[in-house]
């Protein structure tokens, strides 16, 4: 239709009015929670592509297949103990768990410094405080699920076998112990060090770096101090404070009274033990405090 | 080499605090072999102890694994590497390049600290010191051509050497002796074996193997990384 024959504009703008949300809100607690799901969800790589599926999964795989070839061992050759104690099982494959942290741990915390989505998620109701817990509390669950998960193979395989009842049930709670100290120590330190790179590969690094340098320089400081002994002296022992993962295995060994051999790491003592305590305290909350100083300007 | 881009990587790598971080490395060496030196221990013992599971085994794949993807996969990651692809300069050239100021890096912080960290700990004697360090010259030549493959391949290029260095390097080649075949660690302690003598220094492989395998790797890294960076897509995070 050519423009002049066109007729006159009947457009109208219709008032219909601003009506804001009225109906009940969920809140901030209702927020935190779906971060917390969400966070834990991504760690194993759920809702996500096949692809980040992928190592959270063989981690896994590769944490809980012995565990069942274990059983599988006790019960074929009629044995009265499973081949490992449910506390020395996790640090015999402490490498295994710390390569899920440093894989994943970025993955929780430098993808949204990255993409500067922290800002957003702190214009919902959400605090600081709400991010950071959080996301620590998705981080530490992840931990205490991977290692509870070859746990339960142990104990169920050993109670199916018919092994001692009261003996695996108290270990097994003392493998639980020792796993959320695993879940909590190694992981507070590595999430520190995720928030500090909007790098990923720099977070993997940093995170891996730290958890195997120390724990080869913990060996070395300790063969120091062995000097020309057979065994370590207590006196050597406390080198163990440095490394998160030596600490653990320490602080357990000596609580829970596993680990055999000269070489074997522990508290030295009662004192030991309290110091050794204080340490995954200061660690901890520490750690905790640094992260939440990391996100009070972002 | 293209003088520009060695520059600009050097830069990338160690600019800002980079470079202070990675000072770590020598200094926890050097600070360790000073503990030890005044230490009763049996000496010999400490000495491989120190250069070669602290040394060679952790500090050297670690830095060979953040110089080598710090030298492209960084730049892949954000983006930035369309500049450099876009001058008109050899692909090939870019990626010998990057090695050699990776290579570069990796010998300043890891051999010359090994060096003198192993002077400092047993002296001249039997040639350890000596052993030891073109164990981490050879080695870290080979970490820093293989991560920095891997950081063109793969966006987990940090993990995934991780995950050879060690799962495989360290943990499956303690149970496994077949594993230290394929092992960048055990060639280069082969190489230091035939210069410096097996009193300085052990290998599980032999020197006939480990040179050839040595070279072909190098070379077969070096050569995929450019035919990958020519055909280079740059895929979003998934």
């Amino acid at each position: 239709m050519p423009p002049e024959t066109r007729p006159a504009d009947t457009g109208v703008i219709h008032d219909i009015g601003y009506r804001g949300y009225a109906g009940p809100r969920l809140g901030r607690a209702y927020a935190t929670r779906s971060l917390f799901t969400q966070s834990l969800r991504a760690a194993y790589g759920l809702g996500r592509s096949g692809k980040s599926k992928v190592l959270p999964m063989l981690v896994l795989g590769v944490l809980t297949v012995p565990a069942v070839i274990m059983v599988a061992i006790a019960l074929a050759t009629h044995r009265s103990e499973l081949p490992l104690d449910y506390p020395r099982y996790l640090s015999a494959f402490g490498l295994i768990v710390s390569i899920f942290l440093a894989s994943q741990a970025p993955v929780l915390l430098s993808r949204d410094l990255r993409y500067h989505t922290v800002p957003l998620y702190f214009s919902r109701p959400i605090t600081r405080g709400d991010y950071v817990r959080a996301k620590f509390a998705a981080m530490v669950s992840a931990q205490f699920l991977l290692m509870a998960v070859p746990l339960l193979v142990l104990y169920i395989g050993a109670l199916l076998g018919r092994l001692d009842f009261g003996h695996n049930t108290g270990h097994f709670l003392f493998g639980l112990v020792t796993a959320l100290l695993y879940a909590l120590v190694p992981t507070s330190v590595a999430l520190v060090i995720a928030a500090a790179t909007p790098r990923r590969g720099f977070g993997v690094a940093g995170i891996m770096g730290y958890l195997a340098i120390s724990t080869v320089v913990v060996a070395i400081l300790t063969r120091i101090g062995t000097g020309i002994e057979l065994t370590v002296p207590d006196s050597a022992q406390w080198a163990a404070l440095l490394s998160p993962n030596d600490l653990v295995e320490s602080l357990t060994n000596q609580l829970f009274d596993v680990g055999g051999g000269g070489d074997r790491l522990h508290a030295p003592g009662a004192f030991g033990v309290a110091v050794f305590i204080a340490a995954v305290i200061a660690m901890v909350s520490g750690s905790y405090g640094l992260l939440l100083r990391r996100y009070s300007s972002v | 080499m293209n003088p520009t881009v060695a520059r600009l990587t050097l830069r990338g790598l160690l600019g800002r605090r980079r470079g202070a971080l990675l000072l770590v490395v020598p200094a926890l060496l050097l600070l360790v072999s000073a503990l030890a030196s005044g230490s009763s221990g049996n000496e010999h013992d400490l000495t491989v102890k120190i250069l070669g599971q602290l040394g060679l085994g952790t500090l050297v794949p670690i830095l060979g694994l953040v110089v080598g993807t710090g030298v492209i996969a960084t730049e892949i990651d954000d983006g930035s590497i369309v500049y450099l692809l876009a001058k008109p300069l050899p692909r090939w050239q870019i990626v010998t390049t990057k090695l050699a100021v990776a290579i570069g890096t990796t010998w300043v912080f890891a051999a010359v600290p090994t060096l003198l960290a192993g002077l400092l700990l047993y002296g001249t004697k039997d040639g350890v010191a000596l052993g030891y360090t073109v164990a981490t010259l050879i080695a870290g030549a080979a970490y820093s051509a293989l991560f920095l493959l891997l950081g063109v391949v793969t966006r987990h290029a940090v993990v995934a050497g991780l995950g050879y260095a060690l799962v495989w390097e360290s943990l499956v080649g303690n149970f496994v002796a077949g594993a230290r075949t394929l092992s960048v660690q055990q060639w280069g302690r082969s190489v230091a074996e035939a210069v410096a003598g097996d009193a300085a220094i052990g290998a599980d492989v032999s020197f006939g193997v480990a040179v050839p395998l040595l070279l072909v790797v190098t070379v077969a890294a070096t050569v995929l990384a450019s035919v990958k960076l020519a055909g280079l897509t740059l895929a979003g995070e998934e």
